[in-house]
């Protein structure tokens, strides 16, 4: 029953790039490492990380739009990491992206009317008789006037453009939307017309995100569970409330801290963190933060931290919740006078 | 091409404020352009200028700088873009004033007319004046200021943070070249050693451990942060009195952009100069900023101190743009946004540019452009709600004061349905039936940005 309830399960999920070396010297970039989650269905799931954390690698792989290294992928029962490209193909449409930059996603040759319709009759959602109403139907319900529909992305402004994109990924009436930075490159007013658009998109069609972005304040206005990235790895996930009024894992606590708030009154502990994210390349023995962790110990640097439960709903990568770290210690300190 | 423009033209005629120009109009405003444009880079390329017409007074002793009515131009080939349209207000010393606002505001444009950088010929100071206090005691009148002349103002007395550090850094040439080169032509008498000896110690002053090292690297080898603190290096390293910084944060992640709001906190207290920070953060605005000035379409519509902007913010624009940013710290069923976006600049309207997308606009908003309404002695705001006059005139006129045109703050996207009056039913008839509005927005607004 439960499988019912999670539209999307991702297990060990691991994408590696290799590039410079040949044979046994062959460099391996961990861009995304384990990575393990479920999405429940109608809900959004938030992705939060700095630049080169691999959130979007992880979108995409989903996707398959990279191939995968390892892990499973499994979306309503089937495993999309294994599936052949036909089998894909049949499911490409309920499973869709929206892309980060609005400028650069849209075929600047192509008619918006065209940009919405072409993945429709390609996969024969609506018969040809009803293709023109049900793309007007689309354009509609996300904000965009019906007689766009033969004008060209260069007469629009990013916002709207934005809802172009949305449209194009809503017209395949898809359960499983990922939408990939989707107002970074908008203007704050903007932004806030599109998230609203996404919003009452999910509310009328039941539509599951999972929403990858840096921008922690708007994540953490549209999801309902959160996951933070560092370097490959999900650090901390678990539901809004938890992680947001409880941070738990220091990297999750630094950067909610960091997040600069529109009151002047405000202030709050900021925990500035030292240095730059290491190469994904050559990470850090162990755990992959202990390089910029206050509070990083010896065994940080030898054994990889895993997830573990810390609360319901609300899972932590880090030793400081290990509940044999005393026990650790003491069979450390033993070894050492043995 | 000239004729299907022409027919196309002649079908959009009588729809409100935008038209598509035909390729003779466009041909005629070129070249009227061009007799402009001529004009202003001869004023700017005299040599030998008396100085006597350039410099000028303070109007307040304790300001760095003033904006006094500055209106800043492009010439383009589509009409002319007022980027800045009147903005006045000052910098005092020692203090950090934060400019915010949307892209295509004016916000960068405005700090780029103060270093005479606007992209020319077709950028050009049509209008008013900059007063720049040098560290001689001198006034400059910038606008006025020919180009060799400014080249002892820029980089030694008024430095600039650039957004995007890549773009910014020269990639073929040395962190080291590139910071030596800024002491060699602006400290007199320094040799090649004592050039390196500065940048080495700016280096570590902006937290670069290894500065031997980064020193002599490449840009592409340092990361974001990295190159933003090299940016920040090569702003101070001539000890200018006013850091104009453009967006230093938005290429950057939040950790590292708590590092360099830090660094700039720091390095503020260290040389006692100002700092101009443009940004369309609030967040950092919050953090950073003594003044705030919050501009739209080319204009300043609230400016005041940084309490009373956040706290008591009078500008519909204002008031939205605060609710419309989500919060970490507070929870929000759903966003308020405002809707519709910026109008056109190159077709503004004479009323309160505000007007189309504003929740509280009046029938008398249409009249004139308001101006700045005083509430306290550092607080302003441009708008009529806050004029008496205006509110008799509009109860006199007996109108309720919710317009008809005002949308309703929930409704996404329909103050663009709104714009817009035309049959839906008429789009099987193609292209050329399809009315244009905020049409080719971005194109201008990226080009004022």
């Amino acid at each position: 029953m439960e499988t019912n309830d999670n539209i999307l399960i991702v297990e060990n999920l691991k994408k590696y790039y290799y590039g410079g070396g040949i044979g046994k010297n062959r460099v391996a970039v961990k861009a995304v490492d384990d990575v393990s989650f479920k999405i429940k269905r109608g809900t959004t799931m938030g992705l939060v990380g700095e630049s080169g954390c691999g959130k979007t690698t992880v979108g995409r792989t989903i996707l398959r739009l990279h191939d995968v290294t390892g892990g499973k992928v499994t979306f309503k029962g089937k495993d999309l990491a294994k599936l052949s490209k036909k089998a894909l193909r049949k499911l490409r449409p309920e499973l869709q992206m929206i892309f980060q930059d609005p400028y650069s996603s849209l075929s600047p040759r192509m008619p918006v009317g065209e940009i919405i319709g072409e993945a429709v009759r390609e996969h024969k959602i609506v018969p040809p008789d009803q293709y023109r109403q049900h793309i007007m139907k689309v354009m509609r319900s996300c904000g965009l006037q019906p007689q766009y529909f033969s004008r060209y992305p260069h007469e629009f402004s990013g916002g709207q453009r934005q809802r172009i994109c949305i449209a194009r990924s809503v017209a395949l009436n898809p359960d499983f939307i990922i939408c990939d930075e989707p107002v970074s490159a908008l203007d704050v007013s903007i932004q806030a017309q599109i998230l609203n658009l996404m919003q009452d998109l999910q509310d009328e069609f039941g539509y599951t995100y999972l929403f990858i972005s840096h921008d922690l304040s708007v994540v953490e206005h549209i999801s309902d569970t959160i996951a933070v990235m560092y370097l490959g790895s999900i650090v901390e996930i678990g539901d809004k409330v938890s992680v947001f009024k409880n941070p738990s894992h220091p990297y999750t606590k630094a950067l909610l801290s960091a997040v600069p708030v529109a009151d002047p009154d405000h202030r709050m502990n900021r925990i500035v963190l030292e240095g730059d994210i290491p190469s994904p390349a050559n990470p850090p023995s162990g755990c992959k933060f202990r390089t910029r962790c206050p509070y990083a110990f010896d065994r940080c640097s030898v054994e990889v931290p895993k997830l573990q439960n810390i609360e319901d709903c609300h899972e932590v990568a880090c030793h400081l919740f290990d509940d044999d770290a005393a026990q650790y210690e003491a069979n450390k300190k033993g070894g050492i006078s043995a | 091409m000239a004729v299907r423009l022409g027919r196309r033209r002649k079908q959009l005629k009588g729809v409100d404020d935008h038209e598509y120009l035909t390729l003779r109009e466009e041909r005629a405003i070129a070249k009227s352009n061009a007799k402009i444009m001529k004009e202003f880079e001869r004023k700017k390329r005299r040599e030998n200028v008396d100085p006597s017409e350039y410099l000028t007074e303070m109007r307040d002793p304790n300001n760095v700088v003033e904006f006094d009515n500055l209106h800043t131009y492009f010439f383009t080939d589509v009409g002319t873009t007022r980027a800045v349209n009147g903005v006045s207000f000052d910098v005092p010393t020692g203090k950090t004033i934060g400019i915010v606002g949307e892209s295509g505001c004016g916000k960068s444009v405005t700090s780029l007319s103060l270093m005479q950088l606007v992209q020319a010929p077709q950028g050009q100071i049509v209008e008013g004046s900059i007063r720049y206090k040098a560290s001689d005691g001198k006034v400059y009148d910038i606008p006025k200021v020919p180009m060799n002349e400014m080249l002892h103002i820029r980089g030694s007395e008024i430095a600039m943070i650039f957004q995007e550090p890549m773009t910014s850094l020269n990639p073929v040439f040395r962190i080291g070249r590139q910071l030596d080169e800024v002491v060699l032509l602006h400290i007199p008498g320094s040799t090649d050693e004592s050039a390196k000896k500065r940048s080495i110690e700016m280096l570590k002053t902006v937290g670069i451990a290894d500065s031997e090292r980064v020193y002599n690297s490449y840009p592409h080898q340092l990361s974001g942060g990295m190159r933003q603190r090299v940016m920040i290096a090569m702003a101070l390293i001539c000890d200018p009195r006013l850091i104009i910084a453009d967006e230093p944060t938005t290429a950057l992640d939040v950790t590292i952009q708590a590092q360099i709001l830090d660094l700039l906190r720091s390095i503020k207290d260290r040389i006692n100069g100002s700092i101009m920070l443009i940004t369309h953060d609030l967040g950092v605005i919050a953090e950073m900023a003594d003044h705030v000035v919050v501009m739209y379409a080319g204009r300043i519509i609230e400016e005041g101190t940084v309490r009373e902007i956040f706290h008591s913010p009078k500008h519909p624009y204002t008031i939205g743009l605060m609710l419309s940013k989500p919060r970490v710290d507070q929870e929000a069923k759903r966003l308020y946004s405002i809707p519709g976006q910026v109008p056109n600049p190159i077709n503004m309207p004479d009323y309160c540019y505000f007007y189309n997308r504003c929740n509280r606009a009046m029938p008398v908003c249409r009249g004139e452009y308001p101006d700045l309404i005083p509430f306290s002695d550092t607080h302003r705001a441009a708008c009529l709600l806050y004029d008496e006059e205006a509110l008799a005139k509009q109860a006199a006129l007996g109108t309720s004061s919710q317009a008809t045109n005002a949308p309703e703050p929930a409704v996404v996207g329909q103050a663009e349905a709104d714009l817009i009056v035309t049959d839906v039913d008429n789009t099987d008839e193609g292209p050329a039936d399809v009315v244009a509005t905020e049409v080719s927005d971005t194109v201008d607004r990226d080009e004022v940005e």
